[in-house]
């Protein structure tokens, strides 16, 4: 089956932007594929590159990574809601003549089409937050 | 974009017009599969009626105004737009009044309406 999965929530509060992050591995791991993951809203705080979270703390950033590096999972920022929470990737950054990038490479940012392409095109779209 | 065979999308929609950016979201979010040709329908639930509020005045808050952009739904062809008949009377809601034509729905309603989406968006 193939899932889509949207993340609002962020990163710093509660447990479940952590849970849809376990959640996609739980979907390969049973032999599932995710054709994207969007974040929207508070959710795009997930792609900080920049966020320090406590040491003894399940570490926020490095899942989703792994999603993408492992699995080549498509991580997408909406864009609108990406500038509002200060993540930016380099070209947004001199857009908008910030000192720097704030996002992790394995994050793209991009529009809500992308969001409404995830649903078109898969069995299950799964939603976190809100 | 579009890929063929689209999904319906339900968008529904749960917070208050001036609680939370995740009303503005949700409305976007319909705009979006309207602009890409994707089959949307919103479902106004719980605080989210409060949307529905004729008249809304938010000048004074220096935010864009809902109201607003929910009348131009129709424009976009999104003219498929529920009401939780329950929530619309809790909050005494004139939906004659309302920005856009909406059709309330009972609690049987609404969850055969879920029944008749694809993918269900919960903002």
């Amino acid at each position: 089956m193939i899932y889509s999965l949207l993340v609002m929530s962020s990163p710093a509060s509660g447990q479940c932007a952590l849970t849809a992050a376990r959640f996609a591995r739980g979907v390969l791991e049973r032999g599932h594929s995710i054709r994207r993951i969007f974040f929207l809203d508070a959710g795009t705080g997930n792609g900080s590159a920049t966020a320090i979270f406590p040491q003894d703390e399940t570490d926020r950033l490095q899942p989703w990574v792994d999603l993408a590096e492992q699995h080549s999972v498509e991580l997408i920022l909406c864009i609108a809601s990406a500038l509002k929470y200060g993540m930016l990737d380099g070209t947004e950054a001199r857009r908008h003549e910030k000192s720097a990038a704030t996002i992790h490479p394995a994050f793209t940012i991009s529009g809500l089409g992308q969001l409404v392409d995830a649903a078109a095109s898969v069995d299950r779209l799964v939603t976190f937050g809100g | 974009m579009s890929a063929p065979g689209g999904k319906r999308l339900l968008v529904v929609v749960r917070h208050s017009p001036y609680s939370s950016s995740l009303a503005r979201a949700s409305l976007d979010v319909a705009l979006a599969a309207a602009a890409f040709d994707q089959p949307v329908s919103l479902l106004f639930v719980g605080d989210g009626v409060l949307q529905l509020q004729s008249g809304q005045d938010c000048d004074a808050l220096g935010v864009k105004n809902l109201g607003r952009l929910l009348a131009s739904l129709p424009l976009y062809d999104i003219e498929q737009v529920f009401v939780d008949a329950e929530a619309a009377q809790h909050y005494r809601l004139d939906l004659a009044a309302a920005p856009l034509p909406t059709r309330a729905l009972d609690r049987d309603a609404m969850a055969e309406l879920i029944r008749t989406h694809d993918h269900l968006l919960g903002f």
